[in-house]
């Protein structure tokens, strides 16, 4: 455990690795999402209550689902920083943030243009919806704090801190629907129940919400290596390295 | 399949626009998010790159008392801030 967690306090030993994580991430992401595109917009059979626009669905459930764990794993890796001031911790929740930002944007997005159709208006001030706009503005309090300091170090430190406060916010938006009257239906997408959806309209669901985690931990992968070339541009392992890839 | 023709497909039972315009957002979204990351990618290291070869050149034009030169900021170091 403790040869692991050294392992992971080295930026050049998490840079190799990735190196070779990321590409089955980027092809899992891809394959899984042009599967459940086309088996989502083309075959599943439309609602018999709300037609086509069912269809929606298959973006914003796993927006929705990626927002709210994206959060949860940008506090999880700012507890890690801040116990064990593990470098890379810090260096993911920062590529975190905004992929975060934008999954809640797509959530609220589709589901404002959703709720047309379907609820004849597009926002309403209960208790989902606002959540969620929560959501988005702590990421963007998140993403403001870490640039407002001079110190990168105090800067990941308050990031952090936010985070860790601000995951209180998820248990709220995931029982919103139970605790409090409101518009938003209760979830229809749970790995076992299927009782919810038909199973012709339930697969393409798993594997649109597998293809946005896939994207999610590929596009991190991704970013984190990017915020060590950034961060540890001077470390003569860079330099060998820089030289090595064209 | 859900649909009889490609005109069926694309007005989605009279839905086209609230169904284009959520899926039309996500992917462009996700395309603009992933190109930014290769932009980025790239440029640092360019970045790094450039500043290798600078200082090797340095080194070999003045090989005793060789100081590094200071950067110039080019904008994929502005965030570059160091360490307290």
């Amino acid at each position: 455990m403790w040869a692991f967690i050294n392992k992971l306090r080295s930026p050049k030993w998490f840079y190799a690795i990735s190196a070779k994580l990321q590409p089955l991430f980027w092809v899992a992401a891809t394959l899984l999402l042009g599967v459940g595109t086309i088996w989502g917009l083309v075959f599943a059979p439309e609602d018999y209550q709300q037609g086509n626009s069912f269809r929606i669905i298959y973006v914003h459930v796993p927006a929705a689902f990626l927002a709210q764990s994206i959060f949860v794993s940008m506090a999880v890796s700012g507890l890690v920083f801040m116990v064990w001031k593990i470098k890379v911790a810090d260096m993911a929740a920062t590529v975190m943030a905004p992929l975060g930002a934008a999954m809640t944007f797509v959530a609220l997005f589709s589901g404002a243009v959703w709720g047309v159709p379907t609820w004849g208006t597009w926002w309403m001030w209960d208790a989902r919806l606002t959540s969620m706009l929560i959501l988005l503005f702590l990421y963007l309090g998140v993403i403001a704090l870490r640039g407002a300091f001079s110190s990168r170090d105090s800067g990941s430190r308050a990031a952090s801190v936010l985070a860790m406060v601000g995951v209180i916010n998820i248990p709220i938006i995931k029982y919103s629907v139970d605790w409090w009257y409101t518009l938003h239906q209760p979830a229809t997408f749970t790995i076992t129940g299927r009782a919810a959806m038909t199973m012709d309209m339930w697969a393409p669901l798993l594997i649109m919400v597998l293809g946005f985690y896939c994207f999610f931990i590929a596009l991190t992968l991704m970013r984190t290596r990017s915020e060590i070339l950034r961060r540890e541009a001077n470390k003569h392992w860079v330099r060998e390295l820089a030289e090595e890839t064209n | 399949m859900a649909f009889s023709s490609l005109n069926e497909f694309f007005a989605m039972g009279g839905h086209a626009v609230y169904v284009w315009a959520a899926w039309g957002v996500t992917a462009l979204l996700m395309l603009v998010i992933v190109w930014h990351a290769r932009q980025e990618r790239r440029q640092l290291l360019n970045v790094v790159k450039r500043r290798v070869r600078r200082e090797n050149a340095q080194r070999n034009a003045q090989p005793s008392h060789a100081q590094p030169l200071q950067e110039p900021v080019t904008s994929a170091q502005k965030d570059v801030r160091h360490d307290a």
